[in-house]
């Protein structure tokens, strides 16, 4: 394992602001984010999204990544975002080469009450894993859950998918558009420690065995619908900002309009979260729900 | 002016609430089309019973901006409704939201005229921490004054508060001023493009109250007066901002953001740059913030607004009689002062 490229993505989605800003404020001053033998990268994957203020200008830049996307031809007819995602993998990939860049960070903010939440794609990267499981113990008594997809349906080519080792950092909860000092500060405080991690690591640090608490994504769940795909329900209000919270069978759902409570029909006991994302209303997604696993990363250390 | 003495006041026959002005403004948007569901159940049930139907005009302002989940397509609807924007001239290339300014002009108005609706209720969210807010352009606009005591009476743990934006008739901006009564409920926090329960709920409780208030009017209740604190706008504060880029250098200070309507003190921290400084607060008067961190307004040029808050004497008032009414026909504008 290398840790010696790295880069740190904001702006994949143009309105959610703390990564916009952090990695304008690192693009004019790099200080705060180098360390020795390692050269992070600060940039905007989505400059025209960004200058909008809004999540995409044609389509999502972070579901663009798939093999079709990356190697479509078409030139300047292509959607702006598949463009970019051709751009970003000439740069920091191509994805699935020994040339692509060791690990990616991608900055994102969510209105659900998520907290601190690393994203992990790999049930097997034990890199990602240790780096977590040291983030986590640097922030504690703070929180910092780890989300894992690992869903063969629910994954998603993400931006960041173009390393050998893509890590999700996503804080909520903050709106759309808005930059909140306290979320800002919180995702600062996560890279600090992210960089820290590939700064020891590089320094020949072994790493032994470790355990980690993750979150599996195991079903998307979407808001009821009448016949004309309109939504006609809201999360309820007992699980309104619950994210990672026991949602039991029988627990409250949804609400109607009219103040009727539908309840969770499930089988087991489930830990809900992504609740009530805006940008999820047009996925059809009202939250996802997730099982608790605890993961064994082996021993890491630099060849 | 005795605060025994009823004022009388012409009825309210026709009353409008729109939602969507803003098209990811969610609890209004929702909101009026469970509304329109209803009527449309109550109406049909009306034809068979044979009863009068209730004057409510349900509006979704902005649906092209609705069908694309943002605030606006062209140009923000609620900034189009001055006489001057109203009646001007007509290109073909005008922006959709003048086009639609006009329309809604046509529905609910005249503005200005007597064939405008009595009152509008135009519904709005923010992403502030401001809880339930009137806002209005009168802070002697008893219609509105009143409606606002009832629901602070009927709904009293819902933090409410009444704003008052001293903008002239002539320069009036937004859609409630089209009515010959208006104002907007704008309920917070919520983001943009979110529905949550407790702001609809807020936003359905707070709609019904009001309709109750103006049928409990036209049948002739007499409204005992009292007092209520208003906010009046003051002034904007903007973010500080990079002279070249015009990107904004600093976020709302933790100890401000979400303070809502808690008095801000010269010296009180304001913003925190990104390099960890403190900007404060440089005036010399203590002044109430509010629509702190508002997303839609940082491209306005304000990171929080600033009011004034004084209490307002309101009279007791009724709807007029059949007879009070007649030389009430021509003018409503001069109601106040009776």
């Amino acid at each position: 394992i290398e840790a010696r490229r790295v880069a740190i993505f904001g702006g994949t989605h143009g309105n959610e602001m703390s990564g916009v800003t952090l990695v304008n404020l690192w693009t004019k001053n790099g200080a705060e984010i180098q360390r020795k033998a390692v050269e992070a990268v600060p940039f905007i994957t989505n400059p025209k999204a960004v200058e909008k203020c809004t999540r995409y200008v044609d389509t999502d830049l972070n579901r663009a990544f798939t093999p079709e996307n990356l190697s479509a031809p078409g030139g300047n007819n292509l959607p702006y975002e598949v463009l970019r995602a051709q751009e970003i993998n000439r740069i920091f990939g191509p994805k699935g080469s020994p040339e692509a860049y060791d690990v990616i960070f991608d900055l994102h903010n969510t209105t659900s009450n998520m907290g601190c939440t690393l994203i992990l794609e790999s049930s097997k990267d034990y890199f990602n894993l240790q780096m977590m499981n040291y983030i986590k113990k640097a922030m504690a008594p703070a929180s910092c859950l780890v989300l894992l997809n690992e869903h063969p349906l629910l994954k998603y080519s993400t931006s960041r998918s173009v390393a050998k080792h893509p890590v999700g950092l996503e804080v909520g909860p903050q709106p759309q558009g808005v930059l909140r000092s306290n979320i800002f500060e919180a995702m600062r405080v996560i890279l600090k420690h992210a960089l820290d991690f590939i700064e020891l690591f590089n320094e020949g640090v072994e790493f032994p065995p470790c355990t980690v608490e993750v979150f599996r994504v195991l079903e998307r769940i979407d808001y009821p619908r009448d016949a004309n795909g309109n939504i006609i329900a809201m999360v309820h209000p007992n699980l309104q900002d619950c994210d990672w919270e026991p949602l039991n069978p029988g627990d409250p759902m949804f609400q109607t309009f009219d103040g009727k409570t539908i309840h969770y029909q499930g089988s087991g006991t489930v830990y809900p979260t992504f609740i009530n994302e805006a940008a999820y209303y047009e996925k059809q997604q009202a939250f996802i729900t997730t099982r608790r696993e605890t993961l064994v990363a082996s021993a890491i250390k630099k060849a | 002016m005795e605060v025994d003495q009823v004022v009388p006041l012409p009825r309210l026959p026709r009353v409008a609430v729109c939602g969507g002005t803003h098209g990811n403004e969610l609890s209004g948007v929702y909101l009026v089309r469970e509304l329109l569901k209803l009527q449309r159940e109550v109406m049909k049930k009306e034809q068979e019973e044979d009863l009068k139907p209730a004057s409510v005009l349900l509006v979704l302002s902005n649906p092209r901006a609705m069908q694309q989940c943002r605030r606006y397509v062209d140009t923000d609807l609620n900034r189009c409704f001055t006489h001057a924007t109203l009646n001007g001239p007509l290109s073909d290339m005008a922006p959709y939201e003048i086009i639609r300014s006009r329309e809604l002009n046509a529905l609910l108005g005249p503005k200005g005229s007597p064939a405008a609706v009595d009152l509008v209720c135009d519904l709005h969210n923010t992403t502030a921490n401001m809880g339930l807010c009137f806002i209005a352009y009168s802070d002697c606009d008893w219609i509105c004054l009143h409606i606002f005591r009832h629901l602070q009476r009927e709904m009293p743990d819902t933090p409410m508060r009444f704003l008052h934006f001293d903008v002239s008739n002539k320069e009036s901006y937004s859609l409630d001023s089209v009515g010959k009564h208006g104002f907007a409920m704008e309920i917070g926090p919520q983001p943009h493009g979110v529905v949550r329960s407790n702001i609809y709920t807020a936003m359905k409780v707070g709609v019904q109250h009001m309709l109750d208030w103006v049928r409990l009017f036209n049948s002739g209740n007499v409204f005992e007066g009292g007092f209520v604190d208003v906010f009046t706008m003051v002034k904007h504060i903007d973010y500080p901002r990079d002279s070249e880029t015009r990107n904004i250098t600093a976020a709302i200070h933790p100890c401000l953001q979400d303070r809502d309507f808690c008095l801000l003190h010269p010296e009180d921290p304001l913003f925190q740059t990104f390099s960890g400084e403190t900007v404060r607060y440089k005036g010399t008067e203590p002044l109430y913030p509010f629509f702190i961190n508002e997303c839609a307004y940082y491209e306005k040029g304000i990171a929080l607004s600033l009011a004034r808050k004084r209490r307002v004497t309101i009279p007791a008032i009724r709807v007029q009689t059949e007879q009070e009414q007649q030389p009430n026909e021509q003018g409503f504008a001069s109601e106040e002062e009776e």
